[in-house]
């Protein structure tokens, strides 16, 4: 892979940042409503100290300026005030980031743990009752929206079986490994929820990605080689078929971060998903705007691992 | 390889490659498709499970004639009974009439919701599909702009800013329904859109396209009466699986709280005000989770047996 691949690779991210900040900035200008505007109420205040407040906030520049202002701004960190938490936006968006990457990370690892060898097993024993029971649990398990399953999980294994808490706690008073063991225990349903969520559609991704690799020349080649069935599959097949899946495992990932925002709220998490709600509860507005920003920007940069990724597996890619 | 493969595997085993010999008598590729359709026998079963939910939710009201907001303390919380088949929530309402009410909303939303996605995607995609160079370059630009988009934080984003505003112009439900069906339409045109200029790349050099040119054919003429109806096949698969996701993000949205308000009982709106009983009520959540998943994997199921009836080819 060369360097110039990763290099074009960052360029042509740069424009969809820019479009993405464009986007969120033309919803908020859009947006009715005033910061003001309860200042217009408001007897004490004349309409002149008004209008001086609005002018020195620039909400009388046109709109090219104020966008500029406000994308200078946010490259700079300078990313406002929350009135709620009585503190800066991006430290408190510092403080909830690493849960909320823990999360999708693990739930992302446990989908990838089922997809692939459920995946794979049903792919090579196509229409096979294993394929048909495989595909239909892949169905119901897109088809289960993430706050239901996650209040099943709760029902059945907090109030039922009594086994797991239901309520994230960040701070446990326990030291050593009674520390790390409530941590996992209290991780695991809303890591599973997510987790089986992306891993119901990715089995039908990597399924159709082995059936389109299993037929291929070279894998007839391998096999009347003498090479056996399981090393043909694990060695021959599978690393060629994971290449697309890379690809799409980064192209789910908005919705990932949709089922994190689902799944915090649910079990109350404390990451960046919990903070977006309750943040849009309460009418904090910069926090609303940062975490949107910063969700679309980790998308962004997902992406570009995911291709830079992809070269590396396929060189063929990068030399287009 | 893909071609031998059927495009889905909970269809029956393939047919003979060679049907017996039929009459000659012509068949129509609807039929044809409708052929299709019934092999895929959990797509069938779905189509009628739909359909007795659609009933149910429309005729519902007429046959179970009880108000969604009648008060009745001395009855809350309660499970199933004759007297409320589904039980009551924490202010004796009935649920069976909120879960009535609220599959109106849930599956118009769905269907609105899809209709405003397929429209945006197809006059996109076609734009696109129809003029080369730059146009093309920048629709598709922006289509990809959305899809990198995270979906969800931007819907509770547009839903938080302009809620109160369309509350005002068009009511409490109506401002919430045009806003929903609005956002989310405006949100998943991109398949579509995708979807479309592939099908027109493609159609657009074909020997009968070229034949309608020959002749004289306006471009409108030729996008609408040529190319578009065979464009469709695709079209409806997306759209289908559209309403699955619309009835998902909107309970969703109601589930988070930005989406219809309490006093509108939808679907979301139900699950979210059962969540904090789960210990005493599990019907409570039980019942509108169900309704939601039995809505959106039937019209998953139905997605599926379409794929199989309009686009054979495709695997996946």
């Amino acid at each position: 892979m060369s360097r110039q691949y990763i290099i074009r690779k960052i360029l042509i991210m740069i424009p969809s940042l820019l479009g993405i900040s464009l986007v969120l900035f033309t919803v908020l200008a859009m947006a009715p409503g005033d910061p003001f505007e309860e200042l217009a109420t408001n007897p004490a205040i004349p309409p002149e100290v008004r209008a001086a407040l609005r002018a020195k906030f620039g909400l009388d520049d046109p709109v090219w300026t104020r966008y500029l202002h406000w994308l200078v701004a946010m490259i700079q960190g300078d990313w406002g005030f929350s009135f709620v938490s009585r503190m800066d936006v991006d430290k408190l968006i510092l403080q909830r980031l690493p849960v909320t990457l823990i999360v999708i990370g693990s739930s992302q690892i446990i989908a990838i743990l089922v997809a692939l060898p459920v995946g794979v097993l049903a792919a090579t024993r196509p229409y096979s009752l294993f394929d048909q029971v495989a595909n239909t649990l892949a169905f119901v398990g897109f088809s289960l929206p993430t706050f239901f399953t996650g209040l099943l999980f709760i029902l059945v294994f907090s109030i039922q079986l009594d086994w797991l808490p239901f309520v994230y706690r960040a701070n446990i008073d326990a030291t050593g490994w009674q520390f790390y063991w409530e941590h996992i225990k209290q991780s695991i349903m809303p890591v599973m929820v997510l987790g089986l969520f992306q891993g119901a559609s990715l089995v039908r991704f990597v399924r159709s990605s082995v059936l389109d690799v299993i037929k291929l020349d070279y894998v007839t080649t391998a096999r009347s080689k003498g090479i056996g069935e399981r090393k043909v599959i694990t060695k021959h097949v599978v690393r060629n078929a994971l290449i697309p899946v890379v690809t799409l495992v980064a192209l789910q990932l908005p919705i990932v971060f949709g089922g994190a925002i689902v799944t915090e709220q649910i079990f109350r998490v404390p990451g960046i998903g919990s903070l977006l709600i309750s943040s849009m509860l309460s009418n904090d507005t910069p926090v609303v705007m940062a975490v949107t920003f910063v969700i679309a920007c980790l998308v962004v940069f997902f992406n570009l691992l995911a291709d830079i990724i992809y070269g590396w597996l396929d060189p063929r890619i990068s030399y287009r | 390889m893909a071609g031998l493969t059927p495009a889905s595997l909970t269809a029956d085993a393939p047919a003979p490659a060679v049907a017996a010999p039929r009459k000659n008598r012509p068949t129509s590729p609807w039929q044809e498709a409708w052929r299709r359709f019934r092999r895929h026998r959990l797509a069938v079963a779905s189509g009628v499970v739909l359909l007795l939910l659609i009933a149910a939710v429309t005729l519902g009201p007429f046959i179970w004639p009880v108000a969604i907001n009648e008060i009745d303390f001395a009855a809350k919380l309660q499970g199933p009974s004759w007297a409320h088949p589904l039980g009551t929530d924490d202010l004796g309402q009935d649920l069976l009439a909120r879960l009535i009410y609220g599959g109106r909303i849930s599956l118009a939303v769905g269907l609105a919701a899809m209709v405003v996605a397929v429209v945006v995607g197809v006059v996109v995609g076609a734009l696109a599909g129809m003029s080369a160079g730059w146009v093309d370059a920048a629709l598709m630009w922006l289509t990809d702009l959305f899809l990198a988009l995270p979906l969800l934080p931007l819907l509770l984003l547009l839903m938080y800013l302009f809620r109160d505003h369309f509350k005002r112009m068009f009511g409490v439900e109506g401002g919430a329904f045009i806003l929903i069906v609005v956002v989310i339409g405006g949100l998943r045109w991109m398949q579509v859109a995708r979807l479309v200029r592939a099908q027109f790349l493609s159609l657009r050099e074909k020997e009968f396209v070229e034949a309608a040119r020959a002749l004289g054919a306006s471009k409108l003429r030729l996008v609408v009466g040529h190319i578009l109806p065979n464009a469709l096949g695709p079209v409806i698969v997306a759209g289908t699986i559209d309403v699955a996701a619309a009835i998902i993000a909107e309970s969703t949205l109601s589930f988070l709280g930005l989406g219809f308000p309490s006093d509108i009982p939808t679907w979301g709106s139900v699950l979210r005000d059962a969540k904090d009983y789960l210990d005493i009520a599990p019907h409570w959540a039980l019942f509108p989770g169900a309704a939601i998943f039995l809505a959106v994997i039937t019209i998953n199921f139905m997605g599926d047996g379409l794929r199989d009836a309009l686009d054979p080819r495709r695997v996946l």
